[in-house]
């Protein structure tokens, strides 16, 4: 199968009643995702899209078999929705919600790590677009008809940057086997490094463009794992070149606070790890040909 | 969101952290009556205003008389003081420090922050006090110690003796600055900060700990579980474009080019500025009007935009998933019908429903000028610039 998610995933939808969480269920039951269930404390027992909704993440897997959640809870309550999942047995977590204090990032972050490596839930985000794979399930916002099916894996941090890359390689004619935000805050549920590592080992993947920006040591991180540990080619974006330092721009981890943490400084330790990196945003689905070429 | 030195300290004291005795002045008079309250006959003054390297700049001085205060309080107060971090503009010192001078033997660095490689807030510490920590940090990392915190207990007592061991400081000292770690580690964890920063933390010649300067962050995000910090914002120190910007719930930062940007996603916000410069030209901004953009929120961004004077062309880059590309058009037209825009416009708009979206704008007269592909855009915007000038 494709690195978290296929057609076959059962998938839960914490907050489906919810106006935006309601649209997006439908987005994603309507691409063929198979989506089993919803959560909403309180309005278990009902049915929403003609999908049964439960009072508790718990309940719902036990009622469903859901191994999947996507989040879709306001950022005060996100935290302990994500906790909830990862309790209850869910195996991969999705959360789209922006604004989520980091301090209760800190705290989500330490009760998933604590629980044993086999068991634990991995979660993407919070502040993506979500996990596709397309032609099969999507767990996300994005808009599934521009991403075409083959086998590039995607990580970016950014959501419209996202859709750019994949809208670019669709017009080349080169298709993704998953794509997977990870999302613009500074804790996030999952690193480059830890998605690679996923991409690395799957059948279906050939190739890896990633996306990073400004702020945080993910893309180095990333950088010295390919150099050390991947068989498969990489190319890489990093947007943010004009960002002026100790401005946060835009989403909450886009800050240049310490060396190493400038666009510029980024693709040069992209480089020197052998990853090709696009010398401008319109240049990602060139940049990701001509690797592919090479390979 | 950040605030100033005086609330920082504030808001320490009531944890118990030790800090010099001081008051806040609004105006020479005022800060004259804070020095007669501290007694004495020496006075540190600091010009109050959201950036470091103030003494540097001119912005802290040691005043031995009255009228010394008063010079400095009329020089500074409602005036801009530009620093190494405030950009050229500068910020304004909207209020004075008064604070009784200590005798300083030895000055520390400590700051407790968010650490994003270990995802854990860590706390630092350096004999190296007064210093620019990145640079202590580069040149002689030994002389750095850092302590992560475990967040499902917190900070235990044994972590904040082993930080206080390591600052060189006399035996019967050391239980103060241990004691005070604890204190402000306390402080970072209730009130839902980003960083914490005592630069120097010193020792007095009495044998005392004191935070002699302190800066506090907060994150925006967990503001409305902390109404106690929200109400030390200082709207003096905010750029009024992004506190407009702010209040429309778009994201934006004002810079020194002249191409407007307005585009949805951070990320692509950025790639956009980027590939504006790699077209020979200079954003005047960057603006994230967010994933779901509709009409009123396009027509708003607009408006914003123009309102910078050094704006002569505008971008607008929307890739639309959750909205729609032909709400955007429908956005911009509908600004178009009520006000002349006399600059150029260029107008990519990508994703759902793009083809309805540029019969829109076609269909509707209006001097717009369409691009395909984000490259296409950016050349277009620039070239329109250069001619119009």
């Amino acid at each position: 199968m494709s690195i978290f998610i296929d057609e076959k995933t059962p998938v839960l939808v914490q907050g489906i009643t919810g106006r935006i969480g309601s649209f997006h269920a439908k987005e994603m039951i309507d691409y063929g995702t198979n989506v089993v269930a919803g959560v909403t404390p309180g309005k278990g027992g009902t049915t929403h899209l003609g999908k049964p909704v439960f009072n508790t993440v718990h309940e719902a897997v036990k009622e469903t078999g859901a191994e999947a959640s996507i989040v879709f809870v306001p950022p005060a309550y996100a935290g302990d929705g994500i906790m909830e999942a990862a309790e209850s047995g869910i195996k991969y977590c999705v959360s789209i919600t922006d604004g989520i204090p980091t301090h209760d990032m800190i705290r989500v972050k330490r009760y998933i790590n604590s629980a044993q490596p086999e068991e634990r839930m991995v979660l993407t985000g919070p502040n993506c677009a979500g996990t596709i794979s397309p032609g099969k399930a999507m767990m996300g916002i994005m808009p599934g008809h521009i991403y075409m099916k083959g086998s590039v894996g995607l990580i970016g941090r950014s959501g419209t940057l996202g859709y750019e890359a994949a809208s670019q390689m669709k017009e080349l004619g080169i298709g993704i086997s998953t794509a997977v935000g990870i999302g613009g805050d500074p804790i996030n549920g999952s690193s480059f490094l830890e998605i690679l590592k996923h991409f690395e080992s799957d059948d279906e993947t050939e190739a890896v463009l990633i996306i990073g920006e400004i702020g945080g040591p993910q893309e180095a991180e990333a950088a010295d794992y390919f150099q050390k540990n991947m068989s498969k080619p990489m190319a890489a974006y990093i947007a943010g070149l004009t960002a002026p330092p100790g401005r946060l721009m835009g989403h909450a981890g886009a800050i240049v606070s310490s060396s190493g943490e400038s666009a510029a400084e980024k693709v040069e330790i992209l480089e020197e790890a052998g990853i090709m990196v696009a010398p401008t945003p319109s240049d990602m689905g060139i940049t990701m040909a001509k690797l592919l070429k090479k390979a | 969101m950040n605030i100033h030195e005086y609330q920082a300290k504030k808001l320490l004291a009531n944890y118990g952290v030790p800090i010099p005795r001081g008051g806040v002045a609004h105006s020479a008079t005022e800060a004259i009556y804070q020095s007669n309250e501290l007694g004495g006959n020496q006075w540190i003054v600091k010009a109050q205003l959201h950036s470091g390297a103030r003494g540097k700049a001119g912005g802290v001085k040691l005043c031995k008389s009255h009228n010394e205060i008063s010079e400095f309080c009329d020089q500074l107060l409602g005036n801009n003081l530009v620093t190494n971090q405030t950009g050229p503009q500068g910020k304004m010192v909207s209020s004075i420090y008064v604070e009784e001078a200590s005798d300083i033997t030895k000055e520390l660095y400590f700051s407790i922050i968010l650490d994003r490689a270990s995802q854990k807030v860590t706390l630092i510490a350096s004999t190296e006090g007064g210093m620019d920590i990145e640079k202590v940090a580069e040149e002689t990392p030994e002389k750095i110690t850092k302590i992560v915190i475990d967040p499902a207990v917190g900070m235990q007592p044994f972590q904040s003796r082993q930080l206080a061991f390591t600052l060189d400081l006399p035996n019967e000292v050391v239980g103060a600055a241990s004691r005070a770690v604890m204190k402000c580690y306390r402080a970072f964890r209730d009130t839902d900060a980003n960083l914490l920063e005592i630069n120097p933390l010193v020792l007095t010649s009495d044998n005392r700990i004191l935070a002699i300067d302190a800066k506090m962050t907060f994150d925006s995000n967990a503001l409305y579980r902390r109404p106690e910090i929200f109400e030390f914002r200082d709207k003096t120190q905010e750029d009024p474009r992004e506190t407009n910007a702010a209040e429309h719930d778009l994201s934006y930062i004002g810079l020194d080019g002249n191409i407007g940007c307005i585009i949805n996603g951070a990320g692509l916000a950025m790639a956009t500025m980027d590939m504006i410069q790699h077209a020979g030209g200079e954003p005047a901004n960057f603006l994230d009007i967010g994933g779901g953009a509709s009409s009123e929120r396009v027509a708003t961004s607009i408006e914003l935009v123009l309102s910078d004077k050094n704006v002569e062309a505008i971008l607008i880059n929307i890739f639309a998933g959750i909205n729609r590309c032909d709400w955007v058009a429908q956005g911009i037209v509908d600004l178009l019908n009520k006000r002349e825009v006399d600059i150029p416009l260029v107008v990519r708009l990508s994703g759902t429903n793009v083809e309805k979206g540029q019969k829109i704008l076609r269909d509707s007269g209006k001097k717009v000028i369409t691009a395909d592909t984000l490259a296409d855009a950016a050349y277009k915007v620039v070239d329109a610039w250069k001619s119009n000038k």
